[in-house]
């Protein structure tokens, strides 16, 4: 039995192939109106002035439209490739060098990835994020803060007034819980 | 790629990876073992998705009025083939530095300006910014690395021929982890010379007089 769940398309792949494809300038709006906002409030959550945010966030989008034919869905939910995106550029305003990357894998002899691959991803993305939000808030937060919040283990500990030990565990924590609720829902 | 991989890396250090809070030494150390490491690549890949899920379920912050047009406007400006050099990940290739290394180093191994630092044992420092350093070593076959304890965690990875310590045998493309806890004495493998690259978080202490004074010498 097909659920809704399973065949609801995956989020955002239909507007970035047609932008890949046909530059296409409304599925980049709509791509714009979701993911911008929330790129710009992950950037001042990292410490950037709101302004320095809205320039970061309009280079970042337009960092989204002109990769657009490297965006592959057999790696990555749209969400995943925008966050990445947004991460380097904030790495890169920072430093001097470009974030080092690993390089890239060579290309089998198939070019075109299979389409059950592709939506496997897809649904795995969207488990996790289901995962995330099914986690007790306490534990979200410092998920959400060890991303977010560009906080080493201690000043996790200021924030909050817990002893260094207990955040590590909680961190700790909140991954496995994360990672046993993936196996869960996988397997 | 068919190398046998047994020392992979920790959570911790693939999380700060993907979450971008490390320091360029680490960086740099992480993204080499990846270009050799299929399994740690899927991880990357599966924290990276936390960070995605997170952006899902992150706030709204308000754009400026313009923000779609401008951003459109920035679209129109970009030279396509000045960005495209610029973000190209970079390519495979057959050396025995991995790709995100050899831009450090201006080039592969015979590239790499060695100073010695006594006992036989070479070090080239690469130049990053942040409270971290990172150096490639070259440690003849059956030589001992000095006695030495960390004031910080120390990341190193094996890129050619191997070496043993207290905490096994560290082959090509393994990484061990030390902490500030401990003092080790690695034994690089008789052989070909073994070549590491390491991320100190601070400063390393040596045990001992004389190597307290290579230490301020060798600036490690």
């Amino acid at each position: 039995m097909i659920s809704a769940e399973q065949t609801r398309p995956p989020a955002w792949i239909a507007e970035m192939k047609a932008i890949r494809d046909l530059r296409d300038q409304a599925a980049f709006a709509s791509l714009f109106e979701y993911f911008a906002p929330r790129v710009k409030a992950y950037l001042i959550k990292s410490g950037s002035a709101p302004d320095m945010a809205e320039e970061v966030t309009q280079d970042v989008m337009a960092t989204v439209w002109r990769k657009a034919e490297q965006f592959d869905p057999a790696r990555a939910s749209v969400s995943t490739w925008v966050y990445t995106i947004a991460r380097n550029r904030r790495i890169d305003i920072v430093r001097r060098n470009r974030r080092p990357e690993p390089e890239d894998l060579p290309w089998g002899p198939e070019a075109e990835p299979a389409q059950d691959e592709e939506l496997a991803l897809q649904q795995d993305a969207e488990r996790l994020s289901e995962a995330l939000q099914a986690l007790p808030e306490k534990q979200r937060v410092l998920v959400e803060r060890a991303y977010f919040g560009e906080l080493t283990h201690s000043q996790i500990a200021e924030e909050t007034g817990l002893p260094l030990g207990t955040i590590k565990s909680r961190i700790r924590l909140a991954l496995d819980r994360l990672r046993h609720e993936m196996r869960e829902e996988t397997g | 790629m068919t190398r046998q991989i047994a020392h992979h890396l920790p959570d911790a250090m693939l999380r700060g990876y993907c979450a971008g809070t490390l320091p360029e030494a680490f960086d740099l150390v992480v993204a080499s073992h990846i270009s050799l490491c299929d399994e740690c690549r899927a991880r990357m890949h599966a924290f990276d998705a936390v960070g995605g899920a997170l952006l899902d379920q992150a706030d709204e912050a308000e754009l400026s009025e313009d923000s779609l047009a401008a951003t459109f406007r920035l679209i129109e400006g970009i030279d396509v083939e000045k960005a495209k050099a610029e973000e190209t990940p970079p390519p495979a290739t057959s050396g025995v530095l991995p790709a995100p290394l050899r831009s450090y180093v201006g080039g592969d191994l015979d590239a790499v300006s060695w100073k010695r630092v006594g006992g036989g044992v070479s070090q080239a420092i690469l130049p990053v910014e942040g409270d971290a350093s990172v150096r490639l070593l070259r440690i003849p076959g059956g030589v001992e690395v000095p006695d030495h304890s960390h004031s910080g965690s120390e990341m190193t990875l094996v890129l050619a021929g191997a070496f043993s310590d207290a905490a096994g045998r560290f082959g090509p493309g393994d990484v061990e982890m030390a902490d500030d806890d401990v003092t080790h004495t690695p034994i690089a493998e008789p052989g070909e010379d073994c070549i590491c690259l390491a991320a100190t978080e601070a400063p390393l202490r040596f045990s001992g007089l004389l190597p307290r004074l290579a230490q301020k010498v060798m600036r490690i």
